[in-house]
């Protein structure tokens, strides 16, 4: 059986791996996000909030909160159209900060206080969260969907004139990542059992953007490895003590460095071509 | 079928277009020509709405185009190519096309590529390829192919579109006479599959070979319209490219 101690780290992996597809989802439309951690706040305090103080159960409880969070991102996502590269970057981060400093201030949640008396979350329940959204982004990358989050990327004029709502197509990636970030901090909130608006800072948020970025942009498989890897691997470097920090951090650019598309970019899982071919060839 | 009546743009103070009136018949190929810089492929942005017409109107089989969204146009029965090629470097020839064929899916199996209005797309989609020379090219990413085969690979989404009208800006440009030759098969099976067809062309063989009718540009105007011959001989146009003495 797993201690108690490696079933934290594996739960605290599927949370990362939710939080990595948060903003998966935007960048595979070409929109970088540096203001998930607040989306993440938003789902961990609703959650919160209507497990603790109106006594609902904890599955519609993450829902309500990722519909929040979702809600919010489709708000953001509107204005975020017409902002590029760096900054919508600078602009997402200062959500972040809006949305830290929201909570700051509000005291039905406790304000600097934070927040306490959740509880309920497991590692089947992450896992199964897990599973049910990769089950969904596995069927994205394989429908039709996929190729036009495909080709926004790629090229979003080109993309309107063969036809793509290219509006529709990045607000609706924005928010179901805004959702998934949702998601992941109500998860987290409910298994942290305290939670402070500190916890939901813009360094939260360049990590999820990492998260993708090591293990690779262009596939959701990808995401998840880096996930993975990123909150296993200072677990492992633990015998460096005071030096794993800085050895973790020289890991991840002589990665860059050695696999520029991440772990699994998209060539190592391209689909065979049969398959693709619908059947003939 | 299409129809731009009095059509002008100006971009700040400089008048791209003035008072443009053309129409490109149903089932036929019409040529625009005109020296660089005539406004060509200004008149294919303000048909696929990249940027609206500062005045006139703009009309595709009696619906008004001006005021809508540029995938709108699109899904009206508009599809288009670019003057250099605008494809999606990292998705293979085959993923070109399916994602042209995403707004006629609709939702449900055929999104899935597998059921209902999928699958008789997909073959379709074999179709286009076949009738572009791709097949065989299905799986290379766009980045990997020749200048040509990228051209014509425009083409070919631009088919998958589902268009009665196709745009084509200088589909022959920077290829080979065997290539342009091959290109002018190519759009000759276009005309019978029955979709109409605008195009700008410098290639003169390509023009003459193929366009029903042609209509000049010069600065912003159109300053002769008629037959390939008659256009050829018309002293405005001649003038227009080879100037005054």
């Amino acid at each position: 059986m797993l201690s108690d101690y490696h079933q934290t780290l594996l739960l605290l992996t599927g949370i990362n791996v939710l939080l990595g597809w948060g903003a998966y989802l935007p960048l595979a439309t070409g929109q970088l996000s540096l203001g998930n951690a607040g989306f993440m706040a938003v789902g961990a305090y609703a959650a919160s909030l209507l497990t603790v103080q109106r006594g609902w159960s904890l599955t519609p409880a993450l829902l309500a909160g990722a519909l929040l969070a979702g809600a919010l991102g489709v708000l953001l996502g509107f204005p975020a159209l017409r902002l590029r590269g760096i900054y919508l970057a600078i602009a997402t981060l200062g959500f972040g900060e809006i949305v830290r400093t929201f909570f700051l201030n509000f005291e039905r949640t406790g304000g600097p206080m934070g927040m306490r008396g959740m509880s309920g979350t497991t590692l089947g329940m992450v896992w199964l969260w897990v599973l049910g959204c990769g089950l969904l982004l596995f069927a994205l990358a394989h429908a039709r969907l996929g190729l036009s989050l495909d080709a926004v990327q790629e090229d979003e004029v080109a993309a309107e004139l063969i036809g793509l709502n290219v509006t529709a197509l990045k607000v609706g990636a924005f928010g179901v990542g805004a959702a998934l970030a949702g998601l992941g901090g109500g998860l987290f909130a409910h298994h942290i059992l305290f939670i402070e608006p500190g916890t939901f800072n813009f360094l939260e948020s360049i990590t999820m953007v990492l998260f993708v970025l090591l293990g690779g942009m262009r596939t959701f498989w990808g995401t998840m490895v880096g996930a993975a890897v990123f909150t296993i691997l200072p677990d492992l470097l633990r015998f460096l003590q005071d030096w794993r920090g800085a050895f973790f951090g020289a890991l991840l650019v002589a990665l860059l460095i050695v696999r520029p598309f991440g772990l699994l970019p998209r060539e190592t899982l391209r689909i065979p071509p049969r398959r693709l071919a619908g059947g003939g060839g | 079928m299409l129809r731009l009546h009095g059509v002008s743009k100006s971009f700040g103070g400089v008048q791209a277009l003035a008072d443009l009136t053309l129409t490109a018949e149903a089932g036929r190929i019409t040529g625009l020509i005109g020296p660089n810089g005539a406004g060509k492929t200004t008149v294919f942005n303000l048909i696929t709405g990249v940027f609206p017409p500062s005045s006139g109107g703009i009309f595709f089989e009696g619906q008004a185009v001006v005021g809508r969204r540029p995938h709108q146009i699109v899904r009206l029965g508009i599809a288009r190519t670019f003057q250099t090629p605008r494809l999606f470097r990292g998705m293979t020839v085959w993923e070109h096309v399916l994602v042209a064929q995403n707004h006629r899916a609709g939702w449900g199996p055929g999104l899935l590529r597998c059921g209902g209005r999928g699958r008789a797309l997909v073959e379709e989609a074999r179709q286009v390829l076949d009738l572009v020379g791709l097949w065989e090219a299905r799986e290379r990413p766009a980045a990997a192919l020749a200048y040509g085969d990228q051209r014509r690979l425009e083409i070919a989404r631009a088919l998958a579109a589902g268009p009665r009208l196709v745009l084509l800006d200088e589909p022959a440009a920077g290829m080979n006479p065997a290539e342009s030759e091959a290109l002018l098969h190519i759009l000759e099976k276009v005309r019978a599959a029955g979709i109409t067809l605008l195009l700008i062309e410098h290639d003169m063989s390509v023009v003459m070979n193929l366009c029903d009718r042609v209509a000049v540009l010069n600065f912003g105007e159109k300053i002769a319209e008629g037959t390939p011959a008659e256009v050829q001989a018309d002293p405005l146009v001649l003038e227009a490219y080879l100037g005054t003495d």
